[in-house]
C-alpha cells in the first residue's frame, strides 16, 4: 500500500515514518494486529463509559464541599495559616538547598514543585472554608511552587554561608514544623486529636521517615558489627518487625505503649501511631542502609584504615556517606511506601486522608444520592495519593538514572 | 592471635585502650542497658495491668468464645473456645494467602509478559495499569472493592457474568467442579499420575546432574501429572459412561443458588484487591528478571540454532527464574501480611479475630504475642522453604 507503482501518490516522509512505526509497533505480526484491534476497541469503550459516568455522577460535591475535612480534618479554620506556613517553610528550605547542592536535591525540589503545581490547578475551583484565616489553597500551593523554583537561582548565587544556615535549618526543621502545627511558645495549642486528613497523612509519613532515620542507620551498623551481642539484637529487631504486618505494629503501639509507661498515663493517639510507624520504618530503612554498605567495595574501608582513621571515623566519614548517597532512590521509594502505608492508621482509629474520606462518604447529607457518593469521594482521594506517589516515584527514577550515568 | 605476631606484654597497653577488652565491655553495657530497659517497661506494664486487674494469662483460651464468625474452613460455632476461634482466623488467613498467591502469580506473569510485548499499545496499557495501581494505597483499593460489593443486587437479581459467575449481595457464586459417581476410579489415576510425576522429577534431576547442567525439573513433572490425569479423565469417562468430575454451574432457585461455590463479599473483595495489587509487583519482578538475562545469552542461543521457544525455555527462563525467586518470596510474604487489612472490610482473618478476642477479654498482651508468633512463624517458614529452593537452583560457581 505504501508504494504501489507509479500511480500511487508518494507519501510525505512524515507519514511514511508514521506508517513504518505503526507497522513495526502495532501490526508486526497477525496476533499483534489482533491484540491492537481488540485493545483499541476495549480502550475506547472503557474511556467512553468512564467519561459518561464522570459526567453524570452526582456525588462530586461530596468531596469538594468537604475538602476542608479531607485536607485538614477538624484543624481550626482560623489557624489554617499554620500548616500552610509549615509547608511554605519547607518549600523555601528545599528550594534554597536545591540551588546550593543541585544534583539529587534539585531533582527532589523539582518533583515537589511539580506535585504542588499539579494540585494547585484543581484547587482554584475550591470554595473558601468558612472563617478561614490563611491563603486560599491554590495560592498557598502556587506560593510554594514559586518558593521552590525561585530558591534554586538564589541558592546558587549565595555564598558558602548559606550552606551552613541551611544545614542548621534542616536539623531544626522537623521540630519547627511540629511547633508551628501544634503550637506552644506563644501560639495557641492545637490538640493532635483535631489533626487529620491529608495533613495527618503527610505528618505521619514525614515523622516516620525523619525519626526512623537515626534508628535505622544505627540498626544497620549494629547488624554489621563484629560484636555478637549487638549484632544479634539488631538482627532480632529487624527480622521481628519485618516479619509482621504494619497493622500489628500499630496495634501494639496503640495497646501496649500506654501500658509501658509508669502510672498508666494516656498517650496521645497520634504519638502512638507515630512511634509505631517509626519503629516499623526503622527496620526497613536499616535493611536499605545495610544494602548500601554491603555494595561498597572493601577497598574503601581498607584504604581509610590504612590512612590511620579509626573505626568511628571510617564509618562516619568514609563508608556511611557513600552508602547513604547510593541508596537515595531506595529511600525515596521507602518514603512513598510509608506515605501509602500510613492509611492503615484508620484501623487504630486515627482520621487520616482515607479516614476523612470514609467519614465524608458516611455523612447523612448524601443518603439521597443514588448509589452513594463513595465512588466519587474515593476517586478524589485516590487521585491525591496518586499525584504524590507518582511524582515522587518519577523523582526516584530520575535520581537512579543520574547515578547510573555518573558511574560510567 | 597467630603465633608469628610478637606478643605484647599485657602491661604495655592499659586495659582501657585494649580493643578486645573494650569490645567485651561495650557489649556487656549494651546487654545490661537493653535488659534494664525491658525490665522497666515490663514492670510498668505488669503494675498497670495489675491495677486494671488484667494480669496476662493464657487461661482465657479455653473459655467459650461466644462470638459468631461469618466464614470458616473448619466447623465453628460460638460455643467453641477462644483457642478454636483463633485457629479459624489462622486458617482464614491461610486460605486468602494461598488463593491470593496463586492468582497474583498468574496475573503477575501475564502482566510481566505484556509489559515486554513488542506491541506498543499492549505494553503501554500494562504500564498504565502498573502505575495506577502501584501509587494508590492498598487499603483504599480494598475498601473500594468492598463498597462495590455492597452495590450488588439481591440474589434473585444477581449480575451474571456468563453462566459461571454470579454477583449478589450475599457474595459471589462461582461454577465449581464436583466429583461424580465415577470419581473413585479416577482417583487411582490421580495417585498414579502423582507417582509418575515424582519419577519424572527424579529422573530429570539425575539427568541434569549427570550432564552437569542446571535445569528446572518441576515443569516436566507437572506436565507429566497433567497428561496422565487427563488421559485418566477421558478413559474413565469412556469406560464408566460418566465424567468423574464435572463443572457444576450454579442455578438460581427461588431463594438461593443450587450448585457451585459461594464466597462472601468480604472474601471476594479481599482476594480481588490483594491480587490486583500484588500482581503489579510480581509483574515487575518477572519483567526485570527476563530483562536481566543478558542479551548475549539470547543471541548465543539463537546462533547455536535453538528455536525461539527453546531459547526461552532452556536459556532465558531458567536464568530469569534464579533472579526472580528472592524478590518473589518477599512479595508472597507481603501478600500474606497485607491480608491483615481484611479487618477493614470485615473478613474474619487472623488479625480480625485476634482483635475481637482482645476486645472481649482485654488480654492484650497474650493476644499480641499469639498474633506476632503466628505471622513470624509464617514468614520464617516461607523464607526457609524459598531459601532451600533458591539454593537448589542457584548456579554453583566453579
Amino acid at each position: 500500500m505504501v508504494t504501489d507503482g507509479a500511480t500511487a501518490r508518494i507519501p510525505s516522509p512524515d507519514i511514511q515514518r508514521m506508517v513504518t512505526w505503526v507497522r513495526a509497533n502495532l501490526f508486526s505480526t497477525w496476533y499483534n494486529a489482533v491484540i491492537t484491534i481488540v485493545l483499541v476497541y476495549g480502550l475506547i469503550s472503557a474511556l467512553v463509559g468512564l467519561a459518561g459516568w464522570v459526567a453524570q455522577a452526582q456525588g462530586w460535591p461530596a468531596a469538594f464541599t468537604n475538602m476542608k475535612l479531607i485536607l485538614a480534618w477538624t484543624y481550626p479554620n482560623d489557624q489554617i495559616w499554620r500548616p500552610q506556613l509549615a509547608v511554605l517553610f519547607v518549600a523555601a528550605l528545599l528550594g534554597l538547598s536545591a540551588g546550593v547542592w543541585r544534583g539529587v536535591v534539585q531533582l527532589v525540589a523539582i518533583g515537589a514543585a511539580l506535585t504542588a503545581g499539579i494540585l494547585a490547578v484543581p484547587a482554584i475551583g475550591l470554595p473558601e472554608f468558612a472563617g478561614m484565616v490563611g491563603l486560599p489553597s491554590w495560592l498557598a500551593l502556587a506560593t510554594s511552587v514559586a518558593l521552590l523554583l525561585l530558591g534554586i537561582p538564589i541558592g546558587r548565587r549565595a555564598g558558602g554561608w548559606l550552606r551552613w544556615v541551611l544545614i542548621i535549618a534542616w536539623i531544626t526543621a522537623y521540630p519547627i514544623v511540629i511547633l508551628i502545627v501544634r503550637g506552644g511558645i506563644g501560639l495557641p495549642v492545637v490538640e493532635t486529636k483535631l489533626w487529620g486528613g491529608l495533613m495527618l497523612t503527610l505528618l505521619l509519613a514525614i515523622s516516620g521517615i525523619v525519626l526512623s532515620f537515626p534508628i535505622g542507620v544505627a540498626l544497620a551498623l549494629g547488624r554489621r558489627s563484629r560484636l555478637p551481642i549487638i549484632r544479634i539484637f539488631c538482627i532480632a529487631y529487624i527480622e521481628l518487625i519485618r516479619g509482621v504486618p504494619l497493622v500489628t505494629v500499630l496495634y501494639m503501639g496503640s495497646l501496649l505503649l500506654p501500658l509501658f509507661l509508669p502510672g498508666g498515663e494516656s498517650v496521645d493517639q497520634f504519638i502512638r501511631a507515630m512511634v509505631a510507624v517509626t519503629l516499623f520504618s526503622a527496620a526497613y530503612l536499616a535493611e536499605n542502609v545495610r544494602g548500601g554498605l554491603q555494595a561498597l567495595p572493601a577497598g574503601q574501608t581498607e584504604a581509610a584504615r590504612a590512612l590511620g582513621l579509626n573505626v568511628v571515623q571510617t564509618t562516619f566519614l568514609i563508608t556511611l556517606p557513600q552508602a547513604l548517597r547510593a541508596i537515595v532512590p531506595l529511600l525515596v521509594g521507602q518514603s512513598i511506601g510509608l506515605f501509602k502505608d500510613t492509611s492503615l492508621v484508620v484501623i487504630v482509629g486515627l482520621i487520616d486522608l482515607l479516614g476523612a474520606a470514609q467519614n465524608v462518604v458516611g455523612q447523612p447529607d448524601w443518603l439521597g444520592t443514588p448509589g452513594g457518593v463513595w465512588r466519587e469521594t474515593f476517586l478524589v482521594i485516590a487521585a491525591l495519593y496518586w499525584v504524590f506517589s507518582f511524582t515522587m516515584s518519577r523523582v526516584s527514577k530520575r535520581i537512579e538514572d543520574s547515578f547510573a550515568k555518573s558511574r560510567h | 592471635m597467630a603465633s608469628g605476631i610478637p606478643r605484647i606484654s599485657s602491661s604495655s597497653i592499659p586495659f582501657y585502650r585494649d580493643t578486645r577488652i573494650i569490645a567485651v565491655l561495650v557489649q556487656i553495657v549494651f546487654a545490661i542497658a537493653v535488659m534494664a530497659g525491658c525490665w522497666v517497661l515490663y514492670q510498668n506494664m505488669i503494675a498497670g495491668l495489675a491495677r486494671a486487674n488484667l494480669l496476662p494469662t493464657f487461661d482465657f483460651l479455653n473459655v467459650p468464645a461466644s462470638f459468631p464468625i461469618a466464614e470458616s474452613v473448619i466447623p465453628y460455632d460460638p460455643s467453641m473456645s477462644y483457642w478454636q476461634a483463633f485457629v479459624v482466623g489462622l486458617l482464614n488467613t491461610a486460605r486468602v494467602a494461598l488463593i491470593g498467591i496463586v492468582l497474583a502469580t498468574i496475573l503477575g506473569i501475564i502482566l510481566g509478559i505484556f509489559r515486554l510485548s513488542s506491541n506498543w499499545l499492549l505494553s503501554n496499557v500494562a504500564m498504565a495499569y502498573v502505575e495506577i495501581i502501584r501509587n494508590v494505597p492498598l487499603l483504599l483499593q480494598l475498601i473500594f472493592w468492598f463498597y462495590l460489593t455492597k452495590m450488588f443486587p439481591r440474589v434473585q437479581e444477581s449480575i451474571a457474568i456468563g453462566d459461571a459467575i454470579f454477583l449478589h449481595n450475599r457474595g459471589v457464586t462461582l461454577a465449581w467442579p464436583e466429583p461424580t459417581a465415577s470419581f473413585a476410579s479416577w482417583l487411582w489415576w490421580l495417585v498414579g499420575a502423582l507417582l509418575v510425576a515424582v519419577a519424572i522429577y527424579t529422573v530429570r534431576q539425575i539427568q541434569f546432574r549427570r550432564r552437569d547442567r542446571p535445569g528446572v525439573a518441576i515443569p516436566y513433572a507437572i506436565l507429566g501429572w497433567m497428561v496422565i490425569a487427563g488421559v485418566g479423565y477421558v478413559l474413565t469417562t469412556v469406560i464408566t459412561g460418566t465424567a468423574p468430575a464435572v463443572l457444576v454451574f450454579p442455578e438460581l432457585q427461588r431463594f438461593n443458588f443450587i450448585g457451585g461455590a459461594t464466597v462472601t463479599a468480604s472474601f471476594a473483595a479481599l482476594v480481588v484487591g490483594l491480587v490486583i495489587y500484588t500482581a503489579v509487583y510480581i509483574g515487575e519482578i518477572v519483567r526485570s528478571g527476563i530483562l536481566a538475562v543478558s542479551k548475549g545469552q539470547r543471541e548465543a542461543a539463537r546462533a547455536l540454532g535453538l528455536t525461539q521457544g527453546q531459547t526461552l525455555r532452556l536459556v532465558i527462563f531458567p536464568q530469569a527464574l534464579r533472579i526472580m525467586i528472592p524478590p518473589m518470596t518477599s512479595q508472597y510474604l507481603n501478600l500474606t501480611k497485607n491480608s491483615s487489612l481484611a479487618v477493614a472490610i470485615a473478613y474474619p482473618d487472623l488479625f480480625y479475630i485476634a482483635n475481637t478476642i482482645n476486645n472481649q477479654t482485654g488480654q492484650a498482651v497474650p493476644v499480641i504475642v499469639m498474633l506476632m508468633v503466628s505471622y513470624l512463624s509464617a514468614s520464617l517458614f516461607t523464607s526457609l522453604l524459598m531459601n532451600w529452593y533458591n539454593r537448589r537452583i542457584q548456579l554453583v560457581e566453579r
